[in-house]
């Protein structure tokens, strides 16, 4: 029987995720009908995950220039200037229906994939983070994801030795169906030793090194592309596994040839595998491939070319060498025991030409398999506009210490200590800023400089108000890396959204890229890289619109750093930035009251950036000795935060002008910190001249949180209810 | 002062603690590569970092325990050489049976990786004289099988001889008679969970594992 026996048959078209349009394409791409192999390359290169197809029109929208980009979107991960010769690279990455499907190896190769990601271009990965929604805490099969995931996380990222420095976690039933994995990886590398992925020079090798290939992950690509039902469990064996000690091994063997001038271009092997690798590759690079698959490492015997092309086995990469230089680079691939093999030529054909026992197995021209890869301007109607909230129509609460304790260990600010002990957030030693802040901090090795990364997003904002939401979750970010005294550089970004074929949620798509694309420029703030997860539905009910973002900043003495703890008594407690009272989509709103009302706080981009300067300019003047930024849970939430941190307590009045004061305390007003000072007059007359609201509310003291003569509670009942919610969940 | 940190596949402690002994120490240790046969001549330490050598397969530590360099450092020990073990340095060191006892799964199950409180135990070995005996420091652990084991008649021995160096104050991971660290009868091997490799600079959170490698320096050769 050949290798491509299998008829094409309508029916075989629509199980590869192509319409019938796309099969039209197709056949006047080749000029005649595909067979099984060619079929199955392009329903993975044209699936949503690998094409964009429906996203790239808008993404065309988001700022991605600055001075200090030295690659954009479109490389395998987003690469930074950050001076003396140092290039920070990062990108974030989605797991979600594998996540869903098996947790454990679902979220272990989803930070498995993003480290590949990375080190392609020739850097050692320094820190990962992760971005994760959980449905709600107590749905029937929310602890076996919460704990498949986190251990899937720390199973991977704890045998690579690459600290998993952070990251987020939110609870909402809207994710019962379909939780999201986003993880985020962040590498070092020299300015003039990146790699990039487009293949050149005629007759070059094609390299295939790293673990076999076998018969798991095929047609991934594609099912993360389309919706769930239930009968998707059915679908755990496209789930692949990790094996991070491979991919350890594959780090080290990686930067030890990238060390010489053997490679031409190298690119890893992620969604669609050889596929995707070898066609990105040679159509980047404008030249065309032949590869042997007879030579193709392989874990199963009869393995035909669909199987070899459409497997997503992990931990392989492709890479051109230069002429002569295999033998050189074959000793380091086995040195750290990989398999290393030629598995083809670079050709001026501009065609990829699959031979197998002699055969061709398919011949496909790499022009129309790019550019007539479907675009589509779907339909979409704007999330209509909510009507404002005021305070006067939300309840205070009965006891104010009783609903600080409640919001503080409320799923979505409870403490996330149960899972990040899980991770090794230390190892390299240069974690000097721990899970817990307000962002990692991981130092430049041996030198005074360090990355500061956060990763953000509040979804209950962006679904009530998709363009407002997407302004938010980049400030945020941005607001994060400042507060601990660094220079926020770039982003990179994981948009998880619903069916986008609903114009509904195709509005959402749009209008938080609209939100995103101008905080980015008015914060000077690009994107780097990213990813794009659509179809995250089950039966019909779509996800929050969770556009993740990642984000790195540049703290260049890291001596400087400022933290979220409270250093000493008796200093004065300052907040910065305007305080509106706005309770809309708050924390305290749907945690306290049961309600998820109202619009989402606006961001004042101009403010924004002007406290955010300001904040920045007086750490790294020494003048303040605590700062926070102000979200979820508003100034109380950061308060007590602050207080958990230092194990000491504060003692805060409620400015007479105040009207309402559970606004002032629970409201969720953007662009503001709170910090200490021993020196609150310069700070205040700084703010000023910066145009910078800015209030004395209270001092650090004792061990009680005390608000006025509204509440006044124990630093240990906080504590532990602040601590005691995760485990007690998972319990 | 020569000191050598071998390297197997997987291990990722090893330029942590090349860092460390080389910040505290002055000069940077040769880098041995598990599959070598010979060591350096004149070794004063031999350090085995943490990771998770060979995947942690089988066993933890059980792979390395058998690689071609151990063959070497075993005999080094034999002679008198320094040898220290941390995290799956110390699971090597059970399994290559250069020190007594198994470091098993975490009673809590879980990959633990936290600050936790110690005791020195014992102050007067090549490792922690630069501690005084009785005094409380914080380390981190990170690790997933750190549960020691070791028989009564074992422990009783331990205990009795001084070779339970350090304590946990607050036991993370179930070990008898909450053992952290162990020397060898003849005190020149070191094995330990906790890793104070990442605790010798303030900014790191403290510098309660500097004195470990200053006291090793200090004794030389």
């Amino acid at each position: 029987m050949s290798a491509n026996a299998t008829q094409i048959t309508p029916q075989v078209v629509a199980e590869h995720g192509l319409t019938t349009e796309e099969y039209d394409v197709i056949l006047q791409s080749l000029g005649r009908e595909p067979n099984i192999t060619e079929l199955g390359i392009f329903s993975v290169m044209w699936s949503e995950h690998c094409s964009f197809k429906t996203s790239r029109v808008h993404l065309k929208k988001l700022p991605t220039q600055a001075p200090w980009v030295i690659q954009g979107p479109g490389e395998n991960a987003g690469v930074i200037d950050i001076g003396d010769g140092d290039a920070a690279i990062f990108k974030m990455e989605s797991h979600n229906h594998p996540s869903y499907i098996e947790p454990y190896q679902g979220a272990a190769t989803g930070v498995g994939g993003i480290l590949r990601d990375v080190f392609t271009m020739g850097a050692r990965p320094v820190a990962n983070m992760n971005a994760l929604r959980f449905g709600a805490p107590d749905h029937p099969k929310m602890r076996h994801l919460i704990s498949g995931v986190v251990a899937g996380i720390g199973g991977y990222g704890n045998c690579v030795g690459v600290p998993t420095v952070g990251g987020e976690v939110n609870f909402h039933p809207a994710y019962n169906g379909n939780i999201l994995v986003n993880a985020m990886t962040v590498g070092l590398a020299r300015t003039d030793k990146i790699f990039y992925s487009a293949a050149a020079g005629l007759g070059n090798p094609v390299v295939y090194v790293g673990s076999k290939t076998g018969r798991d992950g095929i047609h991934g690509a594609t099912m993360a592309s389309a919706e769930f039902t239930e009968d998707s469990e059915e679908k755990r064996p496209t789930v692949q596994v990790g094996d991070p000690f491979t991919e350890k091994l594959l780090i080290e063997a990686c930067l030890e040839l990238m060390a010489s001038d053997a490679i031409v271009a190298i690119q890893d092997m992620g969604a669609a595998g050889l596929t995707s690798s070898s066609v990105e590759m040679a159509s980047k690079g404008g030249v065309g491939l032949e590869l042997d698959l007879d030579k193709v490492p392989c874990r199963e015997e009869g393995m035909v070319p669909y199987e070899m092309m459409l497997s997503e086995s992990q931990e392989r990469m492709l890479m051109i060498l230069k002429p002569g230089r295999e033998a050189f680079a074959e000793a380091i691939f086995h040195k750290w025991g990989l398999d290393f093999a030629v598995i083809g030529t670079i050709t001026d054909t501009g065609r990829l030409v699959l031979k197998f026992k002699g055969e061709t197995a398919a011949d496909i021209p790499l022009g129309p398999l790019g550019d007539n890869a479907p675009m589509y301007e779907r339909p979409w109607v704007p999330t209509p506009k909510r009507a404002a909230l005021p305070a006067d129509q939300v309840a205070e609460p009965n006891d104010y210490g009783a609903a600080l304790l409640r919001l503080i260990g409320s799923p979505d600010m409870a403490s996330r200590r149960w899972i990040w002990e899980q991770y090794d957030h230390m190892v390299m030693a240069d974690t000097i800023q721990r899970p817990g802040g307000d962002a990692a901090v991981v130092r430049v090795h041996g030198t005074s400089k360090a990355l500061a990364i956060s990763t953000d997003c509040t979804p209950r904002y962006c679904f009530a108000d998709p363009v407002e939401g997407g302004k938010q979750a980049i400030a945020e970010v941005w607001r994060n890396i400042t507060a601990v005294g660094a220079r926020p550089l770039a982003v990179t970004d994981c948009m998880n959204f619903g069916n986008p074929q609903r114009p509904e949620i195709m509005g959402q798509f749009v209008g938080c890229i609209e939100g995103m694309a101008e905080a980015c420029s008015a914060l000077d703030f690009p994107v780097v890289s990213g990813n794009v997860s659509l179809y995250n539905e089950t039966n019909g009910t779509g996800i929050l619109p969770t556009p993740a973002i990642g984000g790195v900043g540049l703290l260049d003495d890291w001596d400087r750093m400022a933290t979220i703890a409270f250093k000493a008594e008796g200093e004065t407690v300052v907040l910065v930035g305007e305080t509106l009272g706005h309770l809309g989509q708050s924390l305290y709103l749907r945690e306290i009251l049961g309600r998820e009302d109202g619009p989402p706080p606006p961001v004042d981009l101009v403010a924004e950036r002007r406290a955010g300067d300001l904040v920045r300019q007086q750490i790294l003047g020494g003048g303040l000795s605590a700062v926070h930024d102000l979200s979820d849970g508003g100034l109380a939430g950061a308060l007590v935060e602050m207080a958990l941190a230092g194990k000491i307590g504060a003692v805060i009045e409620v400015p007479g002008d105040v009207e309402h004061p559970h606004a002032w305390l629970f409201g969720e007003d953007q662009g503001r910190y709170l910090v200490t000072t021993t020196e609150p007059l310069a700070l205040l007359g700084a703010a000023q001249e910066a145009g910078v609201p800015a209030q004395v509310i209270g001092r650090t003291a004792g061990d009680r949180v005390v608000i006025g003569t509204l509440a006044d509670v124990a630093l240990a009942d906080l504590e532990l209810a602040h601590e005691e919610w995760l485990p007690g969940l998972m319990a | 002062m020569k000191s050598a940190v071998i390297v197997f596949p997987g291990s990722n402690c090893d330029r942590d603690m090349a860092t460390a002994l080389e910040q505290i120490g002055g000069t940077p240790p040769a880098m041995v590569w598990h599959g070598d046969h010979d060591l350096p001549d004149g070794l004063d330490l031999i350090a085995l970092p943490g990771g998770f050598s060979y995947g942690d397969y089988l066993r933890s530590g059980a792979m390395a325990a058998q690689s071609p360099v151990m063959r070497e450092v075993v005999r080094a020990a034999t002679r008198g050489v320094k040898v220290l073990g941390v995290c799956n340095g110390f699971q090597i060191l059970t399994e290559a049976g250069l020190l007594p006892g198994a470091l098993m799964r975490n009673a809590g199950l879980k990959f633990v990786c936290r600050d936790v409180r110690l005791r020195v135990e014992n102050a007067a070995t090549a490792y922690s004289s630069g501690y005084a005996a009785g005094q409380e420091i914080r380390v981190p652990v990170a690790h997933h099988d750190g549960n020691y084991f070791a028989d009564d008649a074992l422990l009783e021995r331990l205990e009795g001889n001084g070779q339970v160096v350090f304590r946990y104050l607050d036991n993370p991971n179930g070990s008898r008679h909450d053992i952290a660290g162990i020397i060898n009868e003849a005190g020149n091997v070191l094995g330990m969970m906790p890793h104070p490799e990442r605790l010798i600079e303030p900014i790191q959170g403290g510098t309660d594992g500097r004195p470990l490698f200053e006291s090793v320096l200090a004794t030389g050769r």
